[in-house]
């Protein structure tokens, strides 16, 4: 059995605000370019579930050609293989080319030892969507979980997971194959260790580009008036007093006459 | 034609946003030309039909079966699409909860269908359905524009106005549901209810928010700010630092890597404003800070401020509002 992780390259949060309207409108981010911080989650279980169930493990990434720092820190946290699918392959397309795009890896990579498992982040910080993973199980056309927070056990060709909704937690029993979307709570990412990285920064990452691939165009959607969202300019109001009591009633004065309270 | 609203349910309860989405929807329904509907899908649903039909549906379409007790994509989806051939639906609207997201993505999916997913705001143009949402945590606003015949997106919480519920004069109409319990693959085996009792920080209006300033006396701290956020009947938030440091439940993380919120009050205390936590509350519609250092990045961001300890800060303020609220 092959467990696949999809992972996706991501500017550093703390230059997300630095990214500007051109960028990305064009999709050449100047920011530092790092592994999507929800997706290291995804590839910490993928390494937890190799030890436990004796599987091998893949990371399947789409971005631009030169774009391999995710997949090789993931090669660096302990992943077997890395591939990189050359974005170019859906021509600018929406949500659902890039997941057939990224199906049809998961399906290249199953070809010697079959993928049973594909697991991913929660969502991008750039793409902030939740959707890609739905779009992978559809086109697959297997099961999916989302917001897993344990996997509890692989046994009699069906998984076992935990998952948490607004209102609760649930088991659930899904058939193999199936797509897992992870939450924050499954495990505590590891860093990469020194050999790790020095194995990840020699690996060669095969990349698969239309030749490989039959992806069908797909736009559904056109996006305009892309603006930058500048946080309202407030001057802030500081309330100052000899005592702190005498600060937290005029504090609750204001709140009082802002309506909110 | 139809705008069709999935009305999420838990323990058989609608889940509270999904009135302010159906609002909405008779809203754009009446600019468009378009019938309202709501999909109930459950294994009783009669309570959610009624409250649909007087928060405005025209028409509640009802899926019921003992199978369909709890979520499960599979049927769930597959219900969706029943019900929006048989409606005519020319949209499909959910709320951004992970339940909502993904039965809204599985169906755009399925129905080669544009999503606007996490949008914020919806209006009509040229008798079109268009949705705004944002993207780089917030950092940049786009408009979606739909291609496809059909137009799915979910929708954040509190993005709109919760309506006022009046006369009914919708029907109900039950589909026929095509599933039985052994075509299901997935299987719940066990459920626990969690946040019973909790205001949750999604659909709050007043979030009041702990951080590592509580660092000198955790529990203490985090008593404290729990206090004022019960006397505001707040929810209660938390910074990754005080996450982290195991101050406070993981649920209760507010940014880049914990929920997204949008109160109309959000009181930081002890939090320093790193952008991380910024993402995930930025958009609060008035944001106060109480932090001992003048100089902490979150001044920046606030309308009002305390500067002072706020081990003292938060009590006084806690024993203000439990003055003037009774
Ligand atoms: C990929 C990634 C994702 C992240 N996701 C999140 C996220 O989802 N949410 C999040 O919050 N952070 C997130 N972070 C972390 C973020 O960068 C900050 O480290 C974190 O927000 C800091 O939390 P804090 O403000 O509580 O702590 P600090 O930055 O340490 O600030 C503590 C503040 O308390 C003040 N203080 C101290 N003592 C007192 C006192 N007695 N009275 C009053 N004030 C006092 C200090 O002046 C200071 O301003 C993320 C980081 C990364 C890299
Ligand atoms: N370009 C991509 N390459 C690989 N995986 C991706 C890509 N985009 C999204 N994903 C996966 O899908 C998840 C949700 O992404 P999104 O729908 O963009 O919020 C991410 O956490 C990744 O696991």
């Amino acid at each position: 059995m092959k467990v696949a992780v999809l992972i996706k390259q991501t500017p550093d949060t703390a230059e997300l605000p630095r990214v500007t309207v051109a960028e990305a409108q064009s999709g050449e981010v100047q920011a530092t370019m790092v592994i999507n911080p929800w997706d290291e989650f995804a590839v910490e279980e993928a390494i937890d579930l190799a030890d436990r169930f004796d599987c091998e493990t893949v990371a399947i990434s789409m971005g631009r050609e030169s774009e391999t720092d995710a997949l090789k820190h993931a090669l660096a946290m302990g992943m077997d293989n890395a591939v990189l699918v050359d974005e170019s392959v859906i021509d600018g397309g929406d949500e659902w080319a890039a997941a057939g795009a990224l199906a049809a890896a998961v399906r290249i990579a199953g070809e010697q030892e079959e993928v049973e498992l594909v697991l991913a982040g929660k969502m991008s910080v750039d793409g902030n969507s939740g959707v890609i993973y739905a779009g992978v199980a559809c086109k697959l056309g297997w099961d999916l979980l989302v917001n897993v927070t344990r996997i509890v056990d692989i046994v009699d060709g069906k998984l076992i997971a935990e998952q948490v909704f607004e209102g609760g937690q649930e088991t659930v029993e899904a058939p193999l194959p199936v797509v897992v979307s992870v939450a924050k709570e499954i495990n505590e990412p590891r860093y990469p260790s020194f050999m790790g990285i020095r194995k990840a920064s020699r690996a060669s990452i095969p990349v698969l580009g239309r030749d490989d691939l039959e992806v069908g165009p797909s736009s559904t959607t056109r996006w305009t008036d892309l603006d930058k969202q500048e946080p309202e300019r407030v001057q802030v109001k500081i309330f100052e007093g000899d005592s702190v009591e005498e600060k937290a009633a005029q504090l609750a004065d204001a709140l009082m006459a802002e309506k909110v309270i | 034609m139809a705008i069709l609203v999935w009305i999420e349910l838990n323990e058989g309860q609608a889940v509270s946003n999904c009135w302010e989405l159906l609002g909405k929807a008779k809203e754009l329904g009446r600019e468009m030309g378009a019938e309202v509907a709501a999909l109930l899908i459950g294994s009783d649903v009669d309570e959610a039909a009624l409250q649909a039909l007087a928060y405005g549906a025209d028409q509640v379409y009802a899926a019921t079966d003992s199978s369909l007790e709890s979520y499960r994509l599979q049927p769930f989806a597959a219900i969706a699409e029943q019900a929006v051939k048989h409606s005519g639906a020319t949209a499909f609207l959910a709320n951004a909860s992970i339940r909502g997201g993904v039965l809204a993505a599985t169906v755009a999916c399925r129905q080669v269908a544009g999503i606007a997913a996490n949008a914020t705001d919806l209006w009509v143009e040229e008798g079109k359905l268009v949705a705004a949402r944002t993207i780089y945590s917030g950092n940049i606003s786009a408009r979606i524009h739909f291609e496809s015949p059909l137009a799915v997106a979910s929708v954040r919480p509190r993005s709109f106005a919760m309506p006022q519920p009046t006369e009914a004069s919708g029907t109900v109409e039950k589909l026929d549901v095509a599933y039985s319990e052994d075509e299901i693959r997935q299987k719940v085996t066990d459920f626990r209810a969690v946040d019973a009792g909790e205001v949750s920080l999604t659909d709050a209006h007043i979030i009041v928010s702990g951080g590592r300033g509580v660092a000198a006396d955790p529990p203490k701290g985090f008593e404290i700010v729990g206090e004022l956020a019960r006397t505001l009947g707040a929810a209660l938030g938390a910074s990754r630092a005080a996450v982290d440091a195991g101050y406070i439940p993981y649920k209760h993380q507010v940014g880049q890597t914990g929920k997204t919120v949008r109160p109309d009050l959000y009181i930081a205390c002890g939090i320093s404003g790193a952008i991380q936590h910024l993402a995930g509350m930025g958009n609060s519609k008035i944001i106060v800070a109480i932090n001992k250092d003048s100089d902490a990045p979150i001044f920046q961001r606030a309308k009002y401020g305390i500067v002072d300890d706020l081990f003292k800060a938060v009590p006084a303020l806690t024993a203000e509002f439990s003055k003037r609220l009774n």
